[in-house]
């Protein structure tokens, strides 16, 4: 009934004569209530919004509930807090609070994390063989012993609980040092995801009960969501959790795939349907979240799988039969299992980054030797432009990481921002793609040396391969950055559509704007957002290519909202090119905002750091331009892609005729 | 009778690091250099805390000199299961120049001021190699000497203590109040973990000036060049052993 009337609406606006406008209202989400004069459907707030079945079809919305927080995880005062960076830039409010890098740890914190250091170094200096872990496909019980002596299983787990209580800095500069992957991925989904559940939503209680043993590792923990029908699309989980008669038990019956730590763990948060069958399918209130232990019963798992890399780390399908799980086990409240799975993933993203800083940083060292003492044509290989171009290359890659992963540890830790889901996911997929290259880079300067299974290139390649397609992959992660941007650039952009739509009594914004969009047409938009005096005086010219970036960014949100209204969302390739300049602008961002802090407070090597700052702010800005440009007013290939793939589709496989192919002899 | 025991620690150039001479040959490049507790520090220090652990010790008491950043090493010995720490702050031209002499006496001093019964330091550091702080401070305060341990066991009073010596082992024993020096095998040390390093920041760590204990710490030598190694030359191969005697008779060296 709702939806007609939705429709009904989309039918009146376009009988209206500024349909270029009009268009975009259609994705102006029903919720803004007023829109010029025309009162919308409903007037829901964002918390009862969940409830409307009829959501996922009719709105910018659509997309986003499957992989988008609608709720903040910690609102005490949601009123103090700002938005995300990530969302404001596509409406050109840049917040410019980031351009000074945070330093979140006073003194006594600073110390005691780097107190923790080096004993985390030494142990893994020592006792981590990641190609024997890789080869014995498994983490020797010996090293699971040292690892949770260490301290490693509750490093963000509250001191009351018997954890260390590290907050997301400290967190992120403690993964840096995990060096294999097997293990990292072993502490990630132990605690990144696996217990995180009680740490957002637990009862007291809960906590209590579970989070001393998960501190020490004496449980490990796992998180169950993904199903063999279930993988990016986490909204159609089919595991039923039925309430036994008497109302005490959940009973669950379902099978879980490629669980992490499934083989090892005792303690299970696991997403279940709830909901009864007349709910339809895509509600998405129909899921809840369940802390199981194996004791419970019928809880069994597979044999451990057989993967590409991370092969040490425990990945096996868990199975769920009758369980029964106490009704005072279900983690948040019945039927926000979905919100309880996003916040989780949300919240585990951005230490990511700074693990792949600190796998790069070991790669750099541990190829510096080969490049001073092999020589070729009588020349050792730091001396090759195309070696250094390698070196140089990693260089920048791992400062972006480290300032993106840090910066967005620190805005974690400030508590000023409603939540970093969109930052951490952009961290996730520039981290992970750069680590990639990284390694990849490093087996290269090696050359042949370099593909034998002795170097450690084949295992860290295979290992760093999942970070694109685990916790979100980076196409799923791209359309959630672009359209959590574009959905709340729609709800700013509403006001000025008002505004413009009455240009008599606005005049000043109409002809403010018509000025603005005639310099964006000469691709100059006037710079008047003053960035750079929030830098050091040196980074000048970086600061303008920023400030170009953002202001081209808004530009062309509002062309491009303008041409697709809500269809924006079926045009993958530009929610590509808008995840791209956005993950570009927010990497150029915390590069600024560090460069010109350690130049400011005279760190040692900070006149690289310029350099370094000024090289990827340069590049980046070339491909917001041609992003932009692709966006706004072509030239693109994205016709090509759809045929080209089209075809694909219909001939199963490539079509063109063999070279050899002769029509005539 | 527990015992109260006193354990010297010394923050220094890890040894993983690639070490690097200064261009003024004054010393080696400390600064952005990863530092870390003397390794033969961290087996004192664990042999101590093991005594601990064994009920022979009841306090354990870590002692480093050196600059502000030696409290990093302390803290250390603190988190692997050290009581309480002291620090005698030296630095600049005084730290650069501090000797195991002064070492020595420092380590005396606060022995007496403790009323430590066993003092317990590592063989050498491995920085400068000196291998004296022991023995003097065993001299300094007339107390028996068990340097090179590699097992320690109570027995009586006294302690019975397995020392490494040249072709083998010695086994000697001595009275209490002794110092002691571990060598290599003494025992493993532990990792100090995270919860410990945690707790370890509530400990206390008491600060000391050379002045405080009336030791003066003023230079007894003066270091005048400090200089790489040579580099190894590449060498040559020969097709024989003719060859290779004639190639060392031409080279002077048979």
């Amino acid at each position: 009934m709702e939806r007609t009337r939705w429709e009904v609406h989309k039918i009146k606006i376009f009988f209206k004569p500024d349909v270029c406008i009009m268009k975009l209202a259609r994705i102006i989400p029903r919720k803004w209530g007023t829109f010029g004069g025309y009162r919308y459907a409903h007037n829901v707030s964002t918390k009862n919004s969940e409830t409307t079945p009829h959501e996922a079809e009719s709105s910018i919305d659509s997309v986003v509930p499957k992989t988008a927080p609608k709720v903040g995880i910690q609102e005490p005062a949601p009123s103090l807090k700002q938005g995300s960076f990530a969302k404001r830039i596509f409406v050109g409010d840049f917040d410019t609070g980031l351009l000074t890098y945070p330093e979140v740890l006073d003194k006594e914190r600073h110390e005691t994390l780097h107190d923790m250091l080096k004993p985390i170094e030494d142990f893994f200096e020592a006792k981590v063989d990641s190609r024997k872990i890789d080869a014995d496909a498994k983490i020797s019980p010996a090293l699971l012993e040292g690892l949770k002596e260490l301290g490693l299983f509750g490093l963000q787990i509250p001191q009351e609980y018997g954890g260390l209580g590290l907050n997301a800095t400290e967190f992120a500069r403690v993964g840096e040092l995990i060096s294999d992957g097997s293990v990292a991925v072993t502490l990630a989904a132990h605690q990144s995801i696996g217990l995180k559940g009680l740490l957002l939503y637990g009862t007291e209680e809960q906590k209590q009960k579970y989070l001393p043993k998960l501190a020490t590792g004496e449980t490990i923990a796992a998180f169950c969501l993904t199903e063999p029908s279930s993988g990016s699309d986490a909204g159609s989980v089919q595991t039923r959790a039925r309430l036994s008669p008497d109302g005490k038990h959940w009973l669950l019956t379902g099978s879980k795939l490629w669980i992490s730590n499934g083989g090892i763990a005792d303690f299970f948060t696991v997403f279940a349907r709830t909901a009864d069958d007349n709910v339809t399918d895509r509600s998405t209130k129909r899921i809840t979240a369940f802390a199981v232990e194996r004791g419970f019963g019928g809880v069994s798992n597979g044999k451990p799988e057989d993967k590409h890399g991370i092969r040490g780390s425990n990945t096996t399908e868990v199975f769920f039969d009758n369980t029964p799980v106490p009704v005072e086990n279900v983690i948040g409240q019945v039927g926000d299992g979905f919100k309880v799975a996003v916040n989780i993933l949300n919240s585990g993203r951005f230490s990511m980054g700074s693990s792949c800083a600190g796998a790069m940083k070991k790669m750099m060292e541990y190829i510096s030797d080969h490049v001073i003492n092999r020589k070729q044509f009588g020349k050792p290989l730091k001396d090759f432009g195309l070696i250094q171009e390698k070196l140089a290359r990693m260089t920048i890659d791992t400062y972006v990481m480290e300032s993106m992963a840090y910066l967005t540890a620190g805005m974690l830790d400030s508590g000023l921002y409603e939540d970093c889901a969109v930052e951490a996911a952009m961290v996730k997929v520039m981290s992970s793609e750069m680590v990639w290259r990284g390694v990849s880079e490093a087996m290269q300067i090696y050359g042949g040396m370099g593909y034998m299974k002795e170097q450690p290139f084949d295992v860290a390649l295979r290992d760093v391969r999942i970070l694109q397609i685990f916790e979100g992959t980076n196409e799923i992660l791209r359309l959630f950055i672009a359209l959590m941007g574009v959905q709340s650039a729609g709800k700013q952009l509403k006001d000025l559509v008002k505004k413009l739509r009455n240009p008599f009594m606005y005049p000043s914004v109409a002809i403010s704007k018509a000025f603005q969009r005639t310099r964006h047409t000469r691709d100059a938009p006037s710079l008047n957002l003053n960035l750079k005096s929030f830098l050091h005086p040196t980074l000048t010219k970086e600061a303008d290519l920023l400030e170009y970036s953002v202001l081209r960014l808004q530009y062309a949100v509002e062309i491009v909202l303008e041409r697709h209204g809500s269809k924006i969302i079926d045009q993958q390739l530009d929610l590509q090119r808008f995840a791209n300049v956005a993950i570009d602008i927010y990497a150029m961002t915390a590069v600024l905002s560090r460069a010109s802090r350690s130049y400011c407070i005279g760190i040692r090597n900070a006149e690289s750091e310029i350099t370094i700052a000024a090289a990827f702010c340069q590049e980046a800005h070339r491909r917001v331009r041609q992003n932009i440009e692709e966006l706004v007013d072509g030239p693109n290939c994205d016709e090509y892609v759809s045929d080209l793939a089209k075809k694909v589709v219909e001939n199963k496989g490539y079509f063109c005729e063999h070279p050899l192919t002769r029509t005539f002899w | 009778m527990a015992l109260r025991a006193l354990v010297g620690v010394k923050r220094v150039v890890d040894y993983a690091v690639r070490v690097r001479v200064k261009p003024d040959k004054t010393g080696v490049v400390t600064d952005g250099v990863k530092h870390s507790m003397n390794p033969f520090d961290e087996i004192a220090v664990e042999e101590a805390v093991r005594l601990k652990e064994k009920k022979i010790v009841s306090e354990i008491v870590a002692v480093s000199c050196g600059p502000t950043q030696s409290q990093e090493t302390l803290r250390t010995a603190l988190a692997m299961g050290v009581d309480k720490a002291v620090h005698v702050e030296v630095t600049g031209p005084e730290y650069n120049n501090l000797q195991p002499i002064h070492v020595a006496k420092i380590l005396a001093k606060l022995a007496t001021e403790q009323k430590a019964d066993l003092v317990i330091v590592g063989k050498q550091a491995i920085d400068d190699d000196c291998n004296q702080t022991a023995q003097m401070t065993a001299a300094f305060l007339d107390w028996p000497q068990a340097v090179f341990a590699s097992k320690i066991e109570k027995e009586g009073d006294g302690l019975t203590v397995t020392r490494e010596i040249d072709g083998g082992l010695e086994t000697i024993k001595v009275k209490l109040p002794a110092v002691i020096s571990a060598d290599l095998r003494l025992n493993e040390p532990r990792y100090a973990t995270l919860p410990n390093i945690m707790k370890a920041k509530k400990k206390p760590l008491e600060k000391k000036t050379p002045k405080d204990l009336g030791v003066d710490v003023s230079p007894r030598i003066e270091v005048v060049s400090v200089e790489d190694p040579p580099t190894r030359e590449a060498g040559a191969k020969v097709e024989d052993v003719d060859q290779l005697i004639e190639k060392l008779k031409k080279l002077g060296r048979i």
